[in-house]
């Protein structure tokens, strides 16, 4: 189980990306925060795994706090989240199949990692990881001969690779096309449930993140102003969360229709 | 906005028929002085060296007689061997240096690159770099020489600490412009430091850096024709020794064969690198 507490972090720009954000992920269950952009969804997302550095709060992941490891122990905790981006990421000049295996690189030594001296089991969910993302042999392809929507599905291998208890993604799909965005994310959906693990995901799109999550979390300049089901995210919600309307109540969730006066709204939409 | 005036054709306003181009320097005086300076300096510089026409003149001849007495190249079989001698020895000189130095450079070269080691680290990399920039192969051969006698071993040496002035800095470059999302990539599977440089890093680098120790092979090859000439080894020792004993025309054959050679490394690398790159 993955428990955010108070979060925040403040650029050393002076900007303030996140304020006291709070959130619980576990089971399998699917989250997304959605948010106008700008909003803190990719620093959020790299602060959990500590790409950046968070500067107020805790990020517990099964009982251990991650805030404040260092050296191998941070590495033992990344290993054990694993990362989908919005531009993929792939090591561009490596094989398919060296980008997946790079996702054991956590359990490997240096030397092993250096010599691609995998783990035989590790090769085996390789090629079986690889089959299930439905990019069955194509493990010697180089990864800038490929799509996006391919990409994407080689970076998903690699994080399932990695054994993860969670996996962050952010933005997986503003880089591809309405159907391979589906597509994407009916993969997601089903490693979540084959893994037993929750996923975390930033979606630029809200309808996407009232499809697929069971859980919406809305960001607006760095703070949460809505968290519940995809149901209640109606209008008034996305108000909130997109023009910045003041929320009818204090927790957004189960407002009334009525809730947001159209004069605030019209006052916040000159952006 | 400004009053209205916006391309309309009814304007009857004129507009002036001479257009001049902006200057670099604030007006006229300021650019004028300028000039004046860099002509006075010029000036100055040919009056401080005291080149006379005598001494043009006397320099001409000894010129020409040089030239004479380099005419025919002596090629003998004997020449022959002793410039085949002394190439292999350049040659081979280059070659390990360019291995050892490119090897030593790599590590320095990440020092150098500011994106991927904390400021104060980056700061001696660099340090590193210009230090080894400021001082050319034929002062570290000087140095060399002092410190370990004369032959190969102090070309070698030589060439090696220029290596990373170049080497180092331009693969330095490169790594600083490397896509961080690859490497945010590796180091989220919660690889060490040294798997993100060789699984995040190296691979975004590794035809450039292929490319680059060709290069400097290359460099090598021309540098270590020459260091002989301070006594390290090489060909340009038996040039040395010929300019020394007043062998005019085996001097003007080492000089041919060391033009062919240079010209022979750099087209081979100029190859070598098109096909990796
Ligand atoms: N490396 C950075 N340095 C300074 N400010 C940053 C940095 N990254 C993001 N920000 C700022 O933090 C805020 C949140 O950005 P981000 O997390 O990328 O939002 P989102 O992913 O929701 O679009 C933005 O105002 C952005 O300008
Ligand atoms: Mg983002």
């Amino acid at each position: 189980m993955l428990s955010v507490s108070e979060l925040g972090k403040t650029y050393p720009s002076g900007e303030r990306a996140l304020h006291d954000v709070s959130m619980e992920v576990a089971g399998k269950e699917i989250v997304s925060i959605i948010g106008p952009s700008g909003a803190g969804k990719s620093t959020m997302i790299r602060c959990i795994n500590r790409l950046t550095e968070p500067t107020e709060g805790s990020i517990v992941l099964d009982g251990r706090d991650v805030t404040g490891l260092s050296g191998k122990e941070l590495q033992t905790a990344r290993r054990e989240m694993g990362m989908i981006f919005q531009e993929f990421n792939l090591v561009e000049r490596l094989t398919v199949m060296e980008n997946v295996l790079s996702g054991t690189l956590g359990y490997l030594s240096t030397w092993n990692a250096f010599r691609r001296n995998y783990q035989g089991e590790d090769v085996e969910r390789a090629y079986e990881v690889l089959d299930r993302v439905g990019m069955a042999g194509r493990e010697n392809a180089r990864a800038d001969e490929l799509s996006g929507g391919q990409r994407q599905r080689v970076g998903i291998a690699r994080a399932v690779l990695q054994r993860p208890k969670i996996i962050l993604a952010d933005e997986p799909t503003s880089a591809l096309d309405p159907e391979t965005s589906r597509a994407v994310m009916d993969l997601l959906t089903e490693i979540s449930r084959d893994e037993d693990i929750p996923v975390l995901i930033n979606i630029h799109e809200v309808e996407l993140a009232r499809e697929y999550a069971e859980r919406i979390v809305g960001l607006r300049e760095g703070e949460v102003v809505f968290e519940g089901p995809p149901e209640e995210l109606d209008s008034d919600a996305r108000n909130v969360i997109y023009r910045g309307a003041e929320p009818a109540s204090p927790t957004v969730v189960a407002q009334e229709k009525t809730g947001v006066s159209i004069s605030e709204v019209d006052k916040e939409t000159s952006f | 906005m400004a009053d209205g005036s916006t391309g309309e054709y009814a304007s009857e306003e004129s507009f002036p028929s001479t257009w001049e181009r902006p200057t670099v320097f604030y007006n006229d005086a300021v650019k004028w002085l300028v000039y004046g300076l860099l002509v006075a300096f010029v000036l100055w510089s040919a009056w401080e060296m005291r080149v006379s026409a005598d001494r043009i003149l006397a320099g001409t001849e000894g010129g020409i007689g040089l030239v004479t007495a380099m005419v025919p190249p002596d090629f003998t079989p004997d020449a022959r061997m002793r410039i085949w001698n002394g190439m292999v020895e350049s040659v081979s000189m280059a070659i390990v240096a360019t291995i050892i130095g490119v090897v030593l450079s790599t590590p320095i070269a990440v020092l150098a690159a500011e994106n991927l080691v904390p400021r104060p680290v980056y700061v001696v990399g660099r340090a590193i770099v210009s230090i080894s920039r400021a001082l050319h192969e034929l002062v570290l051969g000087i140095i060399a020489v002092i410190a370990v006698g004369f032959g190969p071993l102090a070309g070698v040496i030589a060439l090696v600490f220029a290596t990373p002035g170049f080497f180092s800095k331009l693969l330095a470059e490169d790594l600083e412009d490397i896509d961080a999302g690859q490497v945010d990539a590796i180091r989220a599977t919660g690889a060490n430091q040294l798997q993100v440089l060789l699984y995040g890093v190296a691979p975004q680098v590794l035809p450039r850096f292929i490319g680059l120790a060709i290069y400097r092979w290359d460099i090598n090859i021309r540098a270590s024709a020459i260091i002989g000439i301070v006594g390290a080894g090489g060909i340009g020792q038996t040039l040395l020794n010929s300019f020394d004993q007043y062998d005019y025309g085996f001097s003007s054959a080492i000089i041919l064969s060391i033009i062919a050679v240079v010209l022979l490394g750099e087209v081979a690398s100029a190859w070598w690198r098109r096909r990796v790159q």
